[in-house]
């Protein structure tokens, strides 16, 4: 035996192309925010010491935010792609 | 610090290890092909399988070494939570599903499904093993810590009996018993972490944590042409005065009384010079270890860490009663807590490290600065330490060989997606809980000055020895799950890639479970070598140390092979090793190696701490240039 391929045969997924691209984008969207993180703790990091809601400043904010985010993001990916392979892999 | 072990706790332990050890048993007897030994048969439901990657994931270093470093630096601990959460998310969007769709047993497997190359088997499985081993010493490292106030034993009867059990249990049944003690391990932890959780709101904020919270003493000083040559209690004598090497301004007084020598921070007040205590060890030219200037059995190393001032609501109170998890930060954040500031002296022949009072705002607790310094006394340098070390946390967990080995336990890439989902839910909950649990331990005066990865365990001590013991249980029982994963991961990498495929010995499908099982042993072996010579070295070090190297080494060529049709396999091979090289070259000549490992206060050849920065572009760089250079080859 050796050699590669899957451990569990499956059926062809047609939804693979608009997953991977769904990714891509999501991806994106996410390092940008993330980058966005670094870069005030970089450039500005006073700012992250400001009160924004509940007497919690941004840095604790932004960082149970970057966690919760990351959480609802993966939910709307998997409900898109489950959707869509639903669809195209009748 | 010195522990006594407890009866319930001691209970407690035996019934978890013989669980596991049971569980394997029964496993055990299912797994007899190669796909059941490295992936579990591909038969492990997407939830559990989620729950599974938890366990993987919340490694020592993240309970024992996040919650220790929050307790000792603020937020800053908190960067590494957001960090290793927020890696999830390129293991999600981009690899996830790839992953499962092109591979079989290995994250080689999966690199290599287009190329068929031999040297990006060789690459990718050296690359698997270093990783790894990496991984593999902090946990073992974490194990005999825990094993010291949990049972009363020595350090390396902890890495001596984890590494047992665990070459048991994945010399038994591989792939299926390791997803199972981490399905109930991951499971356990973020139930009992969120039950401290609520003792911690429950207890609220007192100015004493307890009654028997040491009361720390200030003496005034005399002053005499500009030393201090005698303090206003009469028992004590001033036996020197020492400078701070780095910072000579700081200084500090060695006080006698009564034989024992204690230390004392020097600081000005209200125009008098006065002396805070402070807790030391002193090492002498014999070997002596002196806590407080006493044997360790004297017991007078005392567990710190209280508020001087707590502010709730714009009111200055004593202790705040039962509070919410926001009104918990926010007052935190208003208030002022004391931390310990470490200094190493030398005394003659002594070597002392003095843990001296350093009254800290609630408002630089809570905001990055206090051990990556962004702000207060940066430097370019800093700025791109932490730039460098969020990057590598970022690029590093979907690059971790034992987290991708689990895609290969669910039968289908929709499954691989699911349980990624159900993951990142687990593990940024558990993250969210660090940030309660170890301003927990700051405050509750229930750090071990000595021991920063014991302050999670010790907040549950504080909350009662049944919490304690479960939670040291399930800490424990994390070692053992996340070494069982690396060493499935790590004996595929010797017996599937290198052995099978790499030198194309051919095997029965027996005889590669009997390669593996057989590497799972060397390696465990291995493993119990390294966690006992590297006793006393930082659990976070060591993992941020296999972070690195994974992003920088196995990162590139993964996204690359997926988003890049040109690239080719000498690129994937020479990314690989200039990821390696680079990492590890940076990592063993940056000024924390030196300070921590080499214990020098040489300068170090490169000021970067953090190799990420410059080895995950370069990794990177190398892959295009190499595959472009290597184009026509390939057609």
């Amino acid at each position: 035996m050796g050699g590669h391929g899957p451990a569990t045969e499956w059926g062809v997924d047609n939804a693979s192309d608009y997953k991977s691209k769904l990714g891509v984008y999501m991806f994106i969207i996410y390092v940008l925010v993330y980058a966005g993180f670094i870069a005030i703790n970089v450039i500005s990091p006073k700012t992250m010491g400001v009160v924004v809601f509940a007497g919690l400043n941004l840095a604790i904010v932004y960082g149970f935010g970057l966690i919760v985010l990351a959480i609802i993001m993966g939910m709307i990916y998997n409900h898109l792609c489950t959707k869509k392979e639903d669809e195209l892999n009748k | 610090m010195i522990y006594v072990a407890s009866p319930l706790a001691i209970g407690i332990f035996v019934a978890f290890v013989l669980g596991v050890l049971g569980m394997s048993s029964f496993f055990a007897r299912k797994t007899q092909s190669a796909s059941g030994y490295y992936a579990a048969g591909g038969s492990i439901h997407w939830a559990v399988n989620g729950i599974a990657f938890a366990g993987d994931y919340l490694s020592a270093a993240s309970f024992l070494g996040i919650c220790g470093m929050i307790a000792f630096d603020g937020y800053d601990g908190f960067l590494y939570s957001i960090g290793y959460l927020a890696g999830w998310v390129v293991a999600l969007f981009l690899v996830a599903e790839p992953m499962k769709r092109f591979g079989k047993y290995t994250f080689t497997d999966a690199l290599n499904y287009k190329f068929n190359s031999k040297g990006i088997e060789l690459a990718s499985a050296i690359s698997t093993l270093i990783v790894s081993l990496c991984y593999l010493i902090p946990q073992m490292v974490g194990a005999g810590d825990l094993v010291t106030p949990l049972l009363g034993l020595q350090h390396h009867w902890g890495v001596i009996i984890v590494g047992i059990i665990v070459i048991y249990i994945v010399a038994t049944a591989g792939m299926t018993s390791t997803t199972y003690v981490q399905f109930i391990k991951g499971g356990l932890l973020v139930v009992f972490s969120t039950i401290l959780s609520i003792a911690i709101f429950m207890n609220g904020i007192n100015k004493i944590p307890y009654e028997e919270y040491h009361n720390f003493k200030t003496l005034t000083a005399t002053v005499t042409d500009g030393n201090v040559t005698a303090v206003d209690d009469p028992t004590y004598t001033v036996a020197a005065v020492l400078a701070d090497p780095k910072k000579p301004e700081k200084k500090f007084a060695k006080l006698q009384q009564d034989g024992i020598n204690t230390w004392w921070s020097i600081a000005e007040k209200d125009g008098a010079t006065v002396l805070k205590e402070a807790l030391s060890v002193t090492k002498t030219a014999d070997k002596k270890e002196l806590y407080n200037g006493a044997p360790k059995a004297d017991k007078r190393f005392y567990q710190v860490g209280h508020a001087a001032k707590i502010i709730m609501d714009g009111q200055e109170v004593e202790k705040t009663g039962p509070i919410g998890p926001f009104k918990f930060l926010a007052t935190v954040q208003e208030s002022e807590m004391v931390r310990f500031s470490k200094t190493l002296l030398e005394d003659g022949t002594d070597k002392v490290t003095v843990y001296s009072q350093n009254p800290t705002q609630g408002s630089d607790i809570m905001r990055p600065g206090l051990k990556f310094k962004v702000d207060k006394g940066s430097t370019f340098m800093s700025k791109l330490n932490f730039v460098s070390l969020m990057l590598a946390l970022f690029f590093g967990t979907a690059a971790l060989p034992h987290i991708l080995i689990r895609y290969y336990t669910v039968p289908s890439p929709k499954d691989a997606r699911k349980s990624t989902i159900v993951a990142i839910a687990s593990i940024g909950f558990f993250y969210v809980l660090t940030v309660f649990m170890g301003l927990g331990a700051m405050i509750n005066g229930v750090i071990d000055l000595n021991s920063s990865n014991m302050s999670a365990p010790l907040l549950a001590k504080f909350f009662g020895i049944f919490i304690f013991s479960c939670i040291s249980a399930i800490a424990f029982s994390t070692v053992l799950g996340t070494v069982s994963g690396l060493i499935v991961a790590a004996s595929g990498a010797v017996a599937h890639d290198l052995l099978t495929n790499y030198m194309g010995l051919q095997m029965t499908d027996k005889g590669q479970v009997t390669a593996g099982k057989v590497a799972a042993v060397c390696i465990g072996i291995l493993a119990m070598i390294l966690g006992i010579i590297f006793k006393g070295i930082n659990v976070s070090f060591l993992v941020g140390l296999a972070f690195a190297v994974a992003s920088a080494a196995n990162l590139p060529s993964i996204l690359m092979m997926l988003f890049w049709k040109k690239t080719t396999a000498q690129g994937i091979i020479c990314s690989i090793f200039v990821g390696i090289v680079t990492s590890l070259a940076i990592i063993l000549l940056s000024p924390s190696t030196y300070l921590d490992l080499y214990k020098t206060t040489a300068k170090a050849p490169i000021p970067l701490d953090n190799p990420g920065i410059v080895a995950i572009p370069l990794s990177f760089l190398t892959l295009i240039i190499v595959s472009l250079l290597t184009q026509k080859k390939e057609a």
